[in-house]
């Protein structure tokens, strides 16, 4: 008899690994879950994949220039409430303007309480994340930054023409690491600081703006005619990248 | 009585975990799973083959797909088979600027070389990305009038009346007609199977042997923005790929006559864009470009360095257009050369898996 208790306990053992409902602690709070949608435009005009080559546009530094290419990466989402408690969302975002399937970003661990908060990311990779070769999705979008330059991924990919009005010539916006002497690198990632503050009170889909003009407009005024191609290898033109994307991004609408 | 119910419990215990429906299906001609060897280096660096859930890798499937693509049946008059212009020896290409057809007829494109096709997953084929997945693209030479100039009626009328065909499906594709989509489901099998993975630079990558200097240096040229900046374009290490399978106008014509993805997209902003090849095996896949107007790798390097000519819709990547082009030293184009032939997989062109 104890034969048959032993196996009966053996089997409930065997049986009794699925996966239970209340697994889960019962949360203090509901939680809701997050979608970050980004939209792009020039200076208040849409752009997306219907528009993104055919767009003629002006930037600050007065040149009338196209746009044929523009592929960004960003990272390290956190939303934080007033309490100063955050909440860090995996991933990264590749978004590519041509694909309008990628301008939606849904993470993967993502459930937070309803509140009040603001949100921030980073600018492409930061240290941790800007592995040479270490993402296949991205290298499979050859979206790597030579390894001459330090290596890792672009950030940015923006190309386009320039004084179409005239005589067009080509631009290759890209950022990345930045080469400061042979071998010498600095890392060239933003943290961006969205100052809105974000009411969630439900699950949510938080618009995130991309103002592709403010590249060429704050602090740095850009001249193309100066710095159009070849910037990658330019340690100033990185740089200066990077202090202008500060002010691309802004909070839009909350859907809940 | 204690073993009897411990005997009981366990035939009990025994039934509760035998619940598949194995033995309740009738027995029907099963093909035999063959999953895609992935090479280590693509497994470490790139996403996951695209590899169609209607479509799996199968022993028998594969074998069908060699046999038709071997297989003079496919042309109207037997004459050619898809290996006649994508020749195993050429990386499976051929030595022609276009190709010649069944009834002598020139093609306007030059045949495109086929390896790791499985890894295009944007799955746009052809030259002019016409058609979507290699199952639809299969579909095409077979009816095309410079081509195969068969219908695909011919073609199946053929393969049903066939000593070995009518088998050979049953085995891939169970029992039932043989129709056009089982055909080209067989052949695109087969074409995912030709993976090319072996060359210098990959066992470079994997550090098996060294570059030589002057291939160290190609390869600095290639990843240079302010040299060759194929990069952009055309993989790097890792991407070992070497091609971004997207559309680019690289600055051949002025006037843009063959226009390429804009046809199919009849976007004007495509005019003139042409898929970027892969840069593997170019040891065997000359003459070069959509039209293999380049007899030779030389005469590439030369039309990027300075041979670019403008139109409306050049890539911005050919940012040296108004100098015509990126201007490399003799030492440079050399070098270059040099590291572009080392993508070369000569067990690729050799793999006896991959001849008839």
């Amino acid at each position: 008899m104890k034969k048959i208790i032993s196996i009966f306990v053996l089997a409930l053992v065997i049986f009794s690994c699925g996966k239970d409902n209340d697994d889960n602690l019962t949360p203090a709070q509901p939680q809701v879950a997050v979608t970050f949608k980004f939209t792009h435009n020039w200076d208040g005009t849409t752009v997306n994949s219907s528009n993104l080559q055919t767009e003629v546009v002006t930037n600050a530094n007065g040149e009338i220039m196209n746009m044929t290419r523009l592929r960004y990466l960003v990272s390290r989402f956190i939303l934080t409430n007033e309490n100063g408690d955050s909440f860090n969302f995996d991933g990264y975002k590749f978004t590519n303007l041509a694909d309008e399937s990628t301008y939606n970003f849904v993470p993967e661990n993502n459930g937070i309480p309803a509140g009040t908060y603001s949100l921030k990311f980073i600018w492409g990779f930061n240290e941790l994340d800007n592995i040479d070769g270490a993402h296949p999705d991205l290298n499979s979008a050859s979206w790597n930054w030579p390894a001459m330059l330090g290596g890792g991924y672009h950030f940015l990919q923006f190309d386009g023409m320039y004084n179409v009005n005239t005589t067009p010539l080509p631009y290759n916006f890209h950022n990345g690491t930045a080469l400061v002497s042979a071998d010498v690198f600095e890392q060239n990632f933003a943290q961006i600081t969205l100052p809105s503050s974000l009411e969630i009170t439900n699950n949510a889909t938080i618009e995130v703006k991309m103002n592709i003009a403010e590249f060429f407009k704050n602090p740095n005024t850009w001249d193309l005619n100066v710095l159009d191609t070849s910037l990658m290898p330019n340690y100033d033109a990185q740089k200066m990248i990077q202090a202008n994307v500060q002010s691309v991004f802004s909070l839009g609408t909350i859907t809940q | 009585m204690t073993k009897l119910l411990t005997y009981s419990f366990l035939l009990f215990c025994f039934l509760l975990t035998a619940c598949s429906d194995e033995g309740t299906e009738e027995y029907v001609n099963k093909p035999t799973a063959q999953p895609l060897e992935i090479p280590p280096l693509f497994a470490q660096l790139i996403i996951n083959p695209v590899i169609p859930f209607d479509n799996p890798q199968t022993i028998e499937g594969i074998a069908l797909g060699k046999k038709l693509f071997f297989d003079p049946i496919l042309s109207a008059n037997n004459t050619q088979a898809c290996a006649t212009c994508h020749n195993p020896q050429n990386a499976f290409t051929d030595s022609s600027q276009f190709s010649v057809g069944i009834d002598g007829n020139l093609g306007i494109r030059n045949s495109m070389p086929l390896f790791n096709l499985a890894w295009n997953y944007d799955e746009q084929f052809f030259w002019d990305g016409r058609s979507f997945s290699l199952e639809h693209q299969a579909l095409v030479p077979v009816e095309d009038p410079v081509e195969m100039h068969n219908t695909w009626e011919t073609v199946i009328s053929r393969l049903q009346q066939h000593p070995e065909y009518p088998n050979l499906f049953s085995a891939a594709f169970g029992d039932g007609i043989i129709n056009k989509e089982k055909a080209t489901k067989a052949i695109a099998q087969f074409e995912r199977t030709l993976i090319s993975a072996n060359s210098k630079f990959d066992n470079y990558l994997l550090g098996l042997v060294e570059l030589s200097p002057q291939e160290t240096n190609g390869l600095n040229i290639f990843m240079d923005e302010d040299r060759g900046d194929c990069f952009h374009c055309h993989g790097n290490p890792n991407n070992p790929l070497w091609t971004d399978n997207m559309f680019h106008n690289n600055g051949l014509d002025a006037t843009i006559t063959d226009i390429g993805l804009g046809a199919f997209t009849g976007d004007p902003a495509d005019n003139g864009k042409f898929k970027s090849p892969s840069l593997r095996n170019l040891k065997y896949t000359a003459p070069f470009m959509h039209d293999g107007r380049f007899a030779s790798l030389d005469d590439v390097i030369n039309h990027y360095s300075e041979g670019l000519k403008n139109s409306p819709t050049i890539d911005p990547l050919m940012k040296k257009v108004a100098q015509g082009g990126v201007q490399l030293t003799n030492q440079d184009k050399a070098d270059l050369k040099a590291f572009l032939l080392s993508l070369s997989d000569a067990s690729f062109v050799n793999n006896p898996d991959f001849r008839n």
